[in-house]
């Protein structure tokens, strides 16, 4: 709507991406603070994940650019993105994130060990994000052992563990009841507060929404800061 | 994206198909026999039962194979193809004893008698006017051989050579169109010096081996019965000498060999879109169709694929055929009609791959449960048990043991081998044991993988995916183990069995040399066909003499040399002589030979010259001679064919050389080096105007085919396709289990691992499988060939056969990896991560 | 609920007598419960003192005496104003609501931006609820997720609301 607030981490202005004929963003700009935690709702097919993907730069825009911090994704090739995704943010998906054959600790050690850091070394920082959110006990099990909720918090610790500076996570929720989905929210953006990290939502749940700071909604491809709705 | 919509594109037919069969199914199977109370026939059609709901199920699974959009036909292509390829090698090896079988008829029909017999003339027809002379002719032109026979006929009624339309009068010949054409090119100018016959006509295909042969007959009013001539009254002879049974083993091991990975690749194929039909099935029993029917279907499907492998397999096999002339078996090609697949064989093909692609199939869901809710497949990975495992290479090693046992240390191919039931069970007995290879190696990946750690992580990803499931990657490379594990061995079988047949190492003369033999010839012969041979063109040098082995003493201390006849002017050539007149004999002694002539055969020596086999049969006397005691010890010189020709040395007048039972007139030669090839088929038109029957030889040089070539060559040729089968089902398994775990791989590249990380580890996920299966198969192959060696008691001569297939094996793991990766990188487009 | 607002905003589209206006009204909103004369009458006197409506004129017939009214600017404003402030998200708003998005649709606003300023309000309290949640005991735990849950249901109706709002129009206009 407005062109990108100074001071804001994570910018998009004018995104556009269509896939064949079907329009996913049309215009849509989006920004966050760091440690600013923004739920994006909207329907289904609004064009949400799609948004995510390419703030995160998993996704190359149609039209439109994409700022963090003084970098624009766009410049980036394709091996500096993944570097930056792997460094930089973080990402929690609403299922099958894990890498299946990989035990819990390893999954978490994985974006360190991809990093470069020693394995000895990285397992260690993955326990310790295992203990803070709460599944210790699952390290040495397989993700499918593990019950949804513990895989979560699992999938959570991984997001973590590079200590990002913008976390995505799509759905996190998703496939959680009530009490675990509200856990793991809990969990999530503790951890971001405490790291000053920012986190970028999506989700359809209002409840889990209400754990953000700011609200996005989109609708047909463009994103709406609720606070401007608020006369 | 694709897969997603296929799910769904496949769920709904499934559906749709079920929604209507799978109710009727669910009447059948349970109430079809009594209706529910309240559902009368008209509300509800009861379903067909028994074989009708059997064909039903079938043709479903059929019909699934057909409609599963885009990546269905894909996967039904590949499974035909798959399946195709391995009926294909199937139908040619199913071939090969009715071609063998052909070419053998070819070649009986028009021989004689049976080869190397020598017919007294007494057992020989009466002349008479259905009586013909024959004597077999065979040249080599470009080392290729050239072969025929004289014809005379001594009235009207003579017999015709199969495929010949008229017998060739005096100076005239009929050839095969591969020689004719030969003679009429520029190519074959010098060989048609050789013919100065007139071509009258052709031979056609009923007497010859195969299209390409070079074969002609000579008609002639000259020759008579007696030395290599014969009168016959008909051509064909009962049978042909006995295959050596070493060459029977080996060709049951490649068989082995070629066949057991088809029979891996076939079980593989049939699987192909394995986790797609558990989905299927699983759609199918949420609407109602009970387990036995969803196997039915099952069936059904794996029926499909096999029959549409057939068809293919019909197709290349036909194709393929098209290339048979250039297979060359002994020199010859192959007409494509001698390749067709026994009757039996075929029908037993036409069966067997589709009942092994039902059992497959069966077998592989025995460990899936396709519940309404999708495929559970049992959640903990069974440990498997390795004594079974062991029993089938133990039962392969007691049933080489004896033959081992019974063989070892003989030196030359015992009589213990010798019966066809013992090669039954040394074939047998390799079958198994590369058998035992193959379902050895998803034990030895699963305990080899189970022990690896750490690592960076594309390593950690290849090795925790094995531990977690290695079952589909072991069963591919399995065919490849086999494949490999039987090459080495049969490689050094061969290498070792040929290096046998080469004789020693370091004899090998010159290229440019030659030997040539006839029958005996008088001095006047000698000395004119020396001159004839130093005349033409290219021959540096040449000499003649008549020989024949001497024996002196009897028993064990019994010592064996050669006596050379010949006139002064020759043997001055083969050693240095001081003074020769006629009558002369000498002792020649090679100068740091390792044979003492002089010690050994002194002057006063008494000699014994008798003849071959079938001289003493025929009870031709043998020749006594004692070397006299004015006889000379001289020194060997170094002949024209390059060696030292040593033993006794006499003059025409110093011995009856007519007396000596099968002596023969040896000719040693050498060509200017510079014209070699040329000079020796000048050479060859020399000795053919001397004596048609006159064998020529080079020392050295000669690129030919044998038998073991022949054996090399079809394991060359099938172990490459083996490689690529299995090569080609392996990245099927890979593409499959990489579209399995696109999620997981969408989002590990969003978390920011770069890709060239999980090439890595797929390359390593294929890589030690494939290491592995190719550590067992050396060890297993090296292991077999010893032991095979062993058993035909052969020394082992090349211990490094397994390196060019173990490079073809490390090939196999890069272009699967390369191949993997396009599906690879497509999963990995971000597109693939959009599960709205 | 208020019936004043609803009244007023149905005079937008011209001057009625009273009785029309129960009819208009009852016709959209009274689904369940009528509204009595009286209670018009009651309240269209109210909106005339407040000078939100005025009398357009009488009407002499066989029956009573039967006024026409008419709303003021000061009575337009007064809607805009209403349509405008996002309701307290509290429980069972759902009837406020959809007068409201009807009114809003009935008098040619900007429903859309009703509805998100209403979805802006109700996150606005959930947040605060799960902020007190967040730091709490147990009672206060479940007793603010009482609260959520039942802001979540009307925030599902805003979203149902706000996606049909097209096919509402229509049926509304017809």
């Amino acid at each position: 709507m407005t062109p990108a607030p100074s001071g804001s981490l994570l910018a998009a202005t004018g995104l556009r991406k269509a896939y064949g004929p079907t329009t996913a963003l049309d215009g849509a700009d989006f920004s966050v603070h760091p440690g600013e935690i923004v739920a994006v709702m909207g329907p289904s097919g609004s064009g949400k994940s799609t948004l995510l993907h390419c703030l995160a730069g998993i996704i190359r825009p149609d039209a439109g650019s994409v700022r963090y911090g003084a970098r624009k994704l766009s410049e980036l090739s394709d091996a500096e993105r993944s570097a930056l995704r792997r460094g930089e943010f973080g990402f929690v998906f609403q299922f099958g994130q894990l890498v299946p054959e990989l035990t819990c600790v390893e999954n978490v050690a994985l974006p360190l060990r991809l990093g470069g850091v020693r394995r000895k070394e990285a397992e260690q920082q993955a326990m310790r994000w295992l203990e803070r959110l709460e599944v210790a006990g699952v390290r040495g099990k397989r993700p499918g052992e593990v019950s949804g909720g513990q895989g979560q918090r699992v999938a959570v610790a991984r997001a973590l563990v590079t200590t990002p500076r913008v976390i995505f996570a799509d759905e996190p929720t998703g496939a959680l009841d009530s009490l675990n989905g509200e856990r793991v929210m809990e969990l999530l953006t503790e951890a971001a507060r405490d790291t000053r990290a920012a986190v970028v939502l999506v989700t359809h749940e209002a409840r889990v929404a209400a754990y953000s700071d700011r609200e996005v909604v989109v609708r047909d491809g463009r994103a709406r800061d609720m606070a401007g709705a608020r006369l | 994206m694709t897969a997603h919509n296929d799910g769904t594109g496949n769920d709904s037919t499934g559906n749709n198909g079920a929604g209507n069969d799978g109710t009727r199914s669910d009447g059948s199977g349970r109430e079809g026999r009594a209706p529910r109370p309240g559902h009368g026939p008209a509300d509800r059609p009861a379903g067909p039962s028994g074989p009708a709901a059997w064909l039903r199920d079938l043709l479903m699974g059929a019909r699934f194979t057909a409609t599963g959009g885009r990546e269905g036909l894909v996967r039904a292509a590949l499974t035909a193809l798959a399946v195709g390829l391995g009926v294909a090698v199937l139908a040619i090896a199913a071939s090969v004893p009715q071609l063998l079988d052909a070419r053998d008829q070819r070649t009986t029909s028009r021989s004689v008698f049976p080869a190397g017999a020598d017919i007294p003339p007494d057992d020989q027809p009466r002349k008479g006017a259905g009586t013909l002379l024959y004597q077999h002719a065979a040249t080599d032109f470009r080392d290729r051989l050239v072969d025929g026979a004289i014809l005379r006929p001594e009235g009207p009624g003579a017999p015709v050579p199969p495929g010949v339309a008229a017998l060739p009068g005096p100076g005239e010949m009929v050839v095969s169109p591969a020689l004719g054409r030969l003679l009429a090119s520029d190519e074959g100018k010098l060989l048609s010096e050789r013919f100065r016959h007139r071509t009258v006509g052709t031979i056609g295909d009923a007497g010859l081996i195969g299209p390409d042969e070079l074969f002609f007959y000579l008609g002639s009013d000259r020759i008579t019965q007696g030395g290599g001539v014969v009168r016959i009254d008909g051509f064909g002879s009962s049978q042909d000498g006995p295959v050596d049974p070493r060459i029977v083993v080996l060709a049951a091991m490649v068989c082995v060999v070629l066949l057991l990975p088809v029979a891996v690749l076939i079980g593989t194929a049939v699987r192909f879109g394995g986790e797609g039909r558990e989905r299927r099935l699983a759609a199918l029993r949420l609407v109602g169709a009970g387990i036995a029917s969803t196997r039915r279907i099952a069936a059904g499907e794996a029926l499909c694929g096999a029959l549409l492998g057939l068809l293919a397999g019909a197709g290349i096999f036909l194709f393929v055929r098209g290339f048979a002339p250039h297979v060359v078996i002994r020199d010859v090609g192959v007409f494509p009609a001698d390749v067709t697949p026994a009757p039996v064989l075929a029908a037993l093909i036409a069966v067997a791959v589709p009942a092994l692609a039902v059992a497959v199939t069966l077998f592989a869901l025995r460990g899936v449960a396709a519940e309404p809710l999708g495929a559970v497949r049992e959640a903990p990975v069974r440990r498997r048990r390795l004594w079974w495992r062991l029993l089938i290479p133990a039962a392969g090693l007691a049933l080489l043991a004896p033959g081992v046992l019974q063989t070892r240390g003989a030196l030359v191919f015992g009589p213990a081998f010798a019966g066809s039931g013992q090669t039954v069970l040394a074939a047998a007995g390799a079958a198994l044991l590369l058998t035992g290879i193959a379902t050895l190696l998803p034990w030895l990946v699963q305990v080899c993988v189970a022990r690896l750690r750490g690592g960076p992580p594309a390593w950690q990803l290849a090795t925790r995916r094995l531990q977690a499931n290695s079952g589909p990657a072991a069963r591919a490379v399995a065919g490849i183990t086999v494949a490999v594990a039987g090459a080495v061995a049969v490689q050094m079988m061969v290498s070792g069995m040929r290096g046998g047949y080469e004789g020693p190492p370091g004899t090998v003369a010159s290229h440019s040399q030659l030997q040539a033999q006839y029958r005996p010839g008088t001095p006047d012969e000698l000395r004119a066909h020396t001159e004839a041979f130093r005349a033409t063109p290219g021959v540096r040098d040449a000499v003649a003499f008549v020989e024949q082995y001497a024996e002196s003493g009897k028993g064990p201390g019994r010592k064996v040399t050669t006596v050379h006849v010949a006139g002064c002017a020759t043997l001055s050539r083969l050693a240095k002589l001081d003074s020769c007149r006629d009558g002369d004999v000498f002792v020649a002694q090679e100068k740091g030979g390792d044979v003492n002539t002089a010690k050994w055969f002194p002057p006063g020596t008494e000699l014994v010259m008798d003849g071959f086999e079938e001289a003493k049969a025929q009870g031709v006397p043998a020749y006594r001679w004692t070397v006299p005691r004015t006889a000379r010890v001289v020194e060997t010189r170094t002949a024209p064919a390059g060696e030292d020709t040593y033993g006794i040395l006499a003059t025409p007048s110093a011995i009856d050389a007519r007396a000596i039972p099968d002596a023969r007139t040896t000719v040693l030669a050498r060509v200017d080096p510079a014209d070699r090839d040329d000079a020796i088929e000048r050479f060859r038109n020399t000795a053919a105007a001397i004596d048609p029957g006159m064998r020529v030889w080079r020392r050295g040089g000669v690129v030919k085919e044998d038998h073991f070539a022949a054996v090399e060559e079809g394991l060359t040729t099938g172990g490459v396709g083996v490689l690529v089968l299995v090569g080609l089902s392996l990245l099927v398994a890979t593409v499959e289990q990489l579209r399995g775990r696109r999620r997981a791989l969408s989002v590990l590249v969003a978390c920011g691992t770069n890709r060239s990380t999980l090439a890595w580890s797929v390359l390593w996920q294929t890589a030690i499988p494939v290491v592995l299966g190719l550590a067992l198969a050396t060890a297993g192959g090296l292991g077999l060939g010893r032991l095979m060696l062993a058993l035909v008691g052969e020394p082992v001569r090349d211990w490094s056969a397994f390196v060019p297939l173990v490079g073809a094996g490390a090939a196999v793991i890069v272009a699967v990896t390369l191949l993997a990766l396009p599906t690879l990188w497509r999963l990995t487009r971000p597109e693939s991560m959009r599960t709205e | 609920m208020s019936i004043g607002h609803t009244l007023l905003a149905l005079l937008e589209s011209g001057p009625r007598h009273g009785y029309d206006l129960k009819r208009a009204f009852d016709a959209r909103f009274g689904h369940d419960r009528p509204l009595h004369y009286g209670q018009v009458y009651a309240t269209m006197s109210r909106l005339l003192k407040n000078g939100l409506v005025e009398v357009d004129g009488v009407e002499q017939g066989d029956g009573p005496e039967r006024k026409r009214y008419a709303i003021t600017d000061a009575g337009v404003t007064d809607v805009a104003h209403w349509l405008a402030q996002p309701e307290k998200p509290e429980p069972y708003l759902q009837s406020v609501l959809y007068t409201k998005v009807v009114v809003a649709l009935l008098t040619g606003r900007d429903a859309d931006g009703l509805l998100d300023a209403q979805r802006a309000e109700h996150l606005r309290l959930m947040r605060e609820l799960t902020r007190r949640k967040t730091g709490g005991d147990l009672a206060d735990q479940l007793i603010c997720d009482h609260a959520l849950f039942h802001l979540e249901a009307d925030l599902r109706w805003l979203e149902m609301t706000a996606a049909r709002l097209d096919q509402l129009a229509t049926a509304v206009r017809s």
